[in-house]
């Protein structure tokens, strides 16, 4: 048997440094799409948290660090970091490897992220846990706010290359406009 | 313009595709008569006011919603998840 080389969605275009922000590629280890059936989200959030300590998210929230539970869509969350357990009221997809997931770090990673999504990510409206399904440019995606100056960015990662250009671009762009104003 | 999702909030138009007036919801039954379906499926009102349509949040959290909007100020009164719409 072959031994392949696992790659990662970003391999050989991250990490980054633009100015006053960083990207960088996030190995997200076992990903398991979570959809309750219909009326079970409390049952499944219940098991949840019996098995991994965590529960169903609500709507635009991430709850966690490692592993996490993300939101993702209605009554849809993706589970982080950790093996799903046997969940008998839900749908569970292997999303493994299916996500290009990067960090942004900065001071200027929300004037960056501004360049390329609609969502108000003011830390007033978007707070430390707060997670959205938006555009990422012209890509659906999720943003999450994990600090102050530090977000998260996913994309399908058929999509990781377009992320890292938009991504890179928009650093760029900002990162020259500071340059100018001196 | 920005349109209220009952699930993530206001959001900006193109975070959602438009499918129509919400009377597509309100399908007629399989032996219905030819007129109700002729009627469901080339006839529209065309309302100086309010009026309610199917968007869906597709580059959100993926659920269809009906918004109510006025046709005459544009104003955007609210919304509720299509599958409580009826
Ligand atoms: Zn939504």
């Amino acid at each position: 048997m072959v031994n392949l080389i696992a790659q990662t969605a970003c391999f050989g275009l991250l990490p980054k440094t633009i100015g006053t922000v960083s990207l960088t590629e996030v190995d997200a280890g076992p990903v398991t799409l979570i959809a309750p059936h219909k009326g079970q989200q409390k049952t499944v959030s219940a098991a949840l948290k019996t098995a991994i300590g965590l529960g169903f998210p609500a709507p635009n929230r991430s709850v966690g660090t490692s592993p996490r539970v993300l939101w993702c869509g209605k009554e849809q969350a993706l589970l982080i970091g950790a093996e799903c357990p046997d969940l008998a009221e839900a749908a569970c997809v292997d999303h493994s490897d299916a996500w290009a997931i990067v960090q942004i770090n900065g001071a200027d990673a929300s004037a960056v992220l501004a360049r390329l999504t609609p969502i108000d990510l003011r830390a007033s409206e978007f707070k430390r846990g707060h997670t959205a399904r938006t555009l990422i440019n012209h890509m659906t995606g999720g943003i999450t706010r994990l600090g102050a100056q530090s977000f998260e960015v996913m994309v399908m990662r058929s999509m990781a290359g377009t992320l890292v250009h938009d991504l890179t671009q928009a650093a760029e762009n900002i990162a020259a406009r500071a340059e100018l104003s001196g | 313009m920005r349109l209220p999702c009952p699930i993530c909030g206001d959001r900006d138009r193109r975070e959602f595709y438009y499918q129509g007036h919400a009377g597509m919801l309100d399908r007629p039954a399989r032996d219905a008569d030819p007129q109700a379906w002729n009627n469901y499926l080339h006839f529209r009102e065309n309302p100086a006011g309010e009026t309610r349509d199917l968007w869906h949040h597709e580059a959100g959290c993926g659920a269809w919603i009906v918004v109510t909007r006025n046709t005459v100020t544009h104003e955007v009164s609210g919304s509720v998840l299509a599958e409580k719409s009826t």
